[in-house]
Parts: C-alpha cells; structure tokens; sequence
C-alpha cells in the first residue's frame, strides 16, 4: 500500500474563531462521553479475539495412544533462530525414533514459528495461547509432558496461495 | 412544630463543632470521589472505561488509592530544604480546605434547640476571607517547588506564583461584579439576594461569570492553565520530588480547590442552594427572624424551616456543584495547556482591562436604574441580563478570530502575516523570476519581535 499524505487545509490566521473551536472541542468529548461503545476490553471476563496466524505458546500433537508424534528428526533445534529447543533423540525396539529429552525455554522463544514450518510429522506447534505467567523463571522450561498436556488451538500456518488468508 | 428561634451560645458551639466536622467530612468524601470522577470520565471521554474493579464500579477505589499512598515509602530528597519541604503539602492543603467554611451549603435546620445555618462559619467579611485564604495557596506550591532543590520543581513553582498572582487580580475583579448588584460580601446574603431578584446572577452578570470561571481554572491550576504542573515541559513542577502521603496531599489540595471554586460558582452565579423557581425554600436572617420575604406594604413575611427544605436545598446545591466540578474535568480533557507567555498576556491584557471595564458598565447601568427608580427585583435583572448579553457577545467577539486571543501563531500574527504577504509580493515583482523562489524573501516592513517573527 502507497504511503498517502493527508494535507490538512488549513484556514487563514484571522478567520478562525477560537470560540468555536472550542465549542466544537467540547460537543466532540461530550460526545465521545455520553458514547456508550468503548474499545477497553475487560480481560479476564472478556478474551480477546487472537488471530488465527496468532504464534503463542508452543504444543505437541501426540498419537491416539498417548505417543507424541515427535520422531527426533533434529529438525527444530537445527532451524530455531534462538536456539531454545534441547532435543536429545532415542531409538526403540523397532527402529522407531522418539524424543528422551524435548525441551522449549519459553523466555529464548522469540516465537517465529519456524518449528512448525520446519517439523516433517506436524508435531511441534506454536499456538494461540498467551497466558502463561509462573511465579519462578525455572517454570518457563517446558518439557515433553507439558507441551503434551496443551490443548490450546494452534497456530495456522501461512499459506502461500493465500498470503492474506481471506 | 417547635418554635423558630436562634441557638443558645452553648448550642451554637455545638452545632459548630459538628458543623465542621460534617463539611471537613463531606470535603474529604467529595475530594476522594473527584479523583475517581476525573479518572472515570477521562476514561469515558477518551472511549475508556476508566477504574472499574474495586468495588462496584470502581467506587472503592479512592480508598485503595488512600492506603496504597499512606504505605508508600515516603522519600526525602537529600539536598531539600527539609523544613519548607515539609510544609509545602500542610500549606498548600490547608487554604484548600478551610475556604469552605463560609460557603452555605442549604437552608437552615430546624432543631429543637434552635435553627441552625448550613455554614459553617457565617461570616460578615465573607468573599474577602476566600480570596485572602486562596492566595495563600501559593505558599505552598512555591516553597515546595523550592524546597524540593529540583529544577523542574522550581520553575513550576515560579510559574505558580506568577499565575496565581496574576489571575487573582481578574477573579477578585470579576467577584466586584457580584458584590456591587448583591451589595453585601456575605455568601448568605448573595444566595438571599438571588432569591429576591428571581434570577441567578449568572444571567446579569454573564460576562463577570465567564471571566470568574476562567480565572477560577488558573487559580487551581487545572488544565488548560496546568502551568505549574506541565508534566510534558516540567515532569510534574512542583511536586516533582514529593512521594506517598506528601504527594497525596497536594492532588487533595487541588481537588478541594477546585470543589471550592465550583461551590463558588455555585454560590455566586447560580443562586447557591437555592431551587430555582420556587420561592418557598428563601430564606434569610432579617432582625433576629427568619423571613421569606417582604409584602407588597414591606413587612417581612416569616419562612418556616423544615428538614426537608434543608435535604432538598442541599441536594440542589450539591448538584450544581457537581455540574461545575464536571464542566472542570470535561475542560481538562478537551482543551490543550497554553504556552506560558499567552497564560500571562490573557491575565493582564485581556482579563484585566476587561473587568475592569466590565465593573465600570455594570455600576454605570445599575447607577441609571437605581437614578429611574426601578426597584431590585426581577425587572432590574432582566435589564442588566440585557445590558451583560450584549456586551458579553461583543467581548467574545471582539476576542475571537485572532484579535486579541491568538493561536499558534504569536500576538499580532495577522497582521505580521499579512505585511509579509505583501512584502513578498513587492519583492518578487521587483525581481527577476529566477530569484522568486529563492528562501530570503524577508518583510522589509519591521516586524515586532516575537516567537513567531524568526
């Protein structure tokens, strides 16, 4: 979008009158009083609307048996601009790779989403979550049990076909 | 019903203890409440919700704001004057809230033990004990701003002198008005006389009013004249230093001023406690009785006090009050402050000769009624309301469109911007066109020195 200059006409000194100026100031806030539609949102009773591109609290998907759907690809840690993803993969029985340590220091986080993007099996979300206040800083580590145990929605990925996802 | 009588001295010390004890109470009530009001409808005006969470609609806020600031760590600064540091806030609070005490707040109480006025102390010098206590106001705000040893804090305080001393000059000039057409300084009698002229002072005195409300605006230092405060130039001027209770009482201080300045208006312009229309609230204290008011012959006629008179009368009082404590806020949050110099030249150039032209008009005019013979009374109202329209619609107009007032452009912008106008016009036929366009194209006419002028 083109960057428009408003140009304000501005009346001749001598043929403004600041009386009623004045006056139309005071109608305008009395106006603006009386409205009773007001932008504050009222937080805790009221949620805001996030964006469905919103990118808050991070969530793994996990299997129908409790699994999660991570494979311990390396992925994430590799692309992770802020280098806040400990991944310490392991091997079962069956060649299967999984996580023994899947750990997300939410204060590092700088919330890109690129982990999403990056993750070939749609485990690791980032989601439209953002309350997540803790009385200690040690509490902002997340580790595999708690970023199973998010059920908030995640976050939709940007689509290419649909930058302005209308 | 008992007998209508004055108090015995005993009962009047009694009734005076608890007459200061309710109005100090009610003051501080109303002065907690201001803060949420200004708070609330700054929140409204600015389509906010203001503070809404203590208590149902907020209402318990100002006592969480009471003892939030009662368990502040109170600082010292530690080059203050200590001394005059802390008598800053005791001085700047205490002419706040004393001034109230010769406003009547209703019409008399009706006791057993006698009938008692709503004022505190009535007073027979009356105005001239508000204007005398209201100019020390600026003690405090000046000797806090100097003891803090803060720049900011003293320039505030220099500016608060300056304004206040300058604006207390076009609001006594303005209450002149007042006293000429109710011939007394007692609020008592200017509420009674109010009444017997059947019509609020605000409309013979129109243009007295809006200078008293202009001036009543930069005596408490509200916005558009915070000059003391200026938190965008000064931090916040004088009080810059001040934390805790110390702080408290200065926002105390200035929300009883402007509640006194309000129950002034009130009391002064808009009959007081008095209900408009109906006559059966009038009442005054004429040679030991309290009438109505007089017969057609001039014998007084008796008034009978009654509670509810009292409740109704308070409660009018209390509404218009409120109303010019809301008009405050509303101003606060609608006009931007003045630049200093244009605060000092609307004092001395504007207002001043104005009242005092003003006084001149209306003393003539009443001199020419009293000379016609027509009597105090509703007709000599109408007439003055005629006489002060006129000239009120004159003086707004002969202000406004850059005449006297001025906006951003400096004093006498009009005519600088013309001359320049014509000056560039001269120079530019005078030269070739290539250098028409070159940036020095300066006025040869001398242009007066001033802001805007370079």
């Amino acid at each position: 979008m083109a960057i428009s200059v408003k140009v304000m006409r501005r009346p001749e000194p001598g043929r403004t009158s600041y009386m009623r100026a004045t006056l139309k100031g005071m109608s305008l806030t009395f106006k603006h009083l009386v409205r009773l539609k007001k932008v504050t949102l009222e937080y805790p009773e009221d949620q805001p609307d996030l964006h469905p591109r919103w990118r808050g609290t991070h969530r793994m998907e996990v299997h129908a048996d409790g699994r999660p759907k991570c494979v311990a690809c390396g992925l994430c840690p590799t692309v992770c601009p802020a280098n806040c993803i400990r991944l310490v993969g392991g091997e079962d029985d069956q060649g299967n790779r999984y996580p023994i340590v899947y750990e997300i220091d939410e204060f590092r986080c700088i919330f890109c989403g690129m982990c999403q993007e990056v993750c070939p099996v749609e485990a690791i979300h980032v989601g439209q979550h953002f309350e997540n206040a803790e009385y200690t800083r040690d509490r902002f580590v997340y580790d595999l049990d708690r970023l199973m145990e998010q059920d908030h929605p995640t976050t939709l990925l940007w689509d290419p076909s649909d930058p302005r996802s209308e | 019903m008992h007998e209508m009588h004055q108090l015995s001295t005993f009962w009047f010390w009694v009734a005076g203890a608890a007459k200061v004890i309710g109005v100090f109470t009610m003051v501080m009530l109303a002065v907690a409440y201001m803060t949420l009001a200004e708070r609330r409808v700054s929140g409204f005006i600015q389509d906010r919700l203001g503070p809404n969470r203590v208590g149902p609609f907020g209402l318990l806020q100002p006592i969480a704001d009471a003892v939030k600031n009662l368990i502040k760590e109170e600082t010292m600064p530690g080059t203050s004057a200590k001394f005059y540091f802390v008598l800053g806030p005791m001085l700047a609070i205490m002419p706040a809230v004393v001034t109230f005490a010769v406003i009547p707040i209703a019409a008399p109480l009706p006791t057993p033990v006698g009938t008692v006025d709503m004022i505190v102390a009535d007073v027979p010098i009356g105005i001239l004990y508000i204007l005398a206590l209201s100019s020390l106001a600026v003690y405090g705000i000046v000797l806090s701003g100097w003891a803090s040893n803060n720049k900011y804090a003293f320039l505030g305080g220099l500016r608060a002198s300056a304004q206040m001393i300058s604006y207390e000059v076009a609001l006594g000039l303005s209450v002149i008005a007042v006293l000429l057409l109710a011939g007394n300084v007692t609020l008592t009698e200017m509420v009674w006389q109010q009444q017997q002229m059947k019509l609020w002072f605000v409309f013979p005195l129109s243009l007295a009013f809006i200078f008293f409300v202009i001036s009543a605006l930069a005596e408490t230092n509200r916005l558009p004249f915070d000059m003391p405060e200026a938190e965008s130039e000064l931090i916040t001027g004088y009080h810059t230093e001040y934390s805790a209770m110390k702080f408290s009482m200065f926002f105390i201080a200035e929300y009883a001023h402007v509640l006194t300045a309000s129950a002034l208006m009130a009391t002064l312009f808009f009959g007081g406690w008095d209900i408009p229309v109906w006559t059966g609230d009038d009442m005054f204290w004429h040679e030991g009785a309290l009438i109505r008011g007089f017969d057609e012959a001039g014998a007084p006629i008796a008034a009978t006090p009654n509670v509810l008179i009292t409740l109704l009368t308070l409660g009018a009082f209390s509404a218009k009050t409120a109303f010019f404590v809301l008009l405050y806020i509303w101003i606060r949050w609608t006009l931007p402050r003045f630049r200093y110099d244009q605060v000092m030249h609307l004092g001395w150039k504007v207002l001043l000769p104005a009242a005092l032209g003003y006084i001149v008009l209306v003393a003539g005019t009443m001199l020419v009624l009293d000379q016609l013979g027509v009597p105090f009374g509703f007709r000599y109202g109408l007439i003055l309301t005629g006489v002060s329209g006129v000239t009120t619609v004159a003086f707004l107009f002969f202000v406004d469109r850059d005449r006297v007032i001025s906006g951003a452009h400096g004093q006498g912008s009009v005519a600088r911007i013309r001359a320049r106008a014509a000056a560039s016009v001269a120079a530019s036929a005078a030269v070739p066109s290539a250098a028409r366009t070159a940036p020095g194209a300066r006025p040869t006419t001398q242009a007066p020195p001033g802001p805007a002028s370079s």
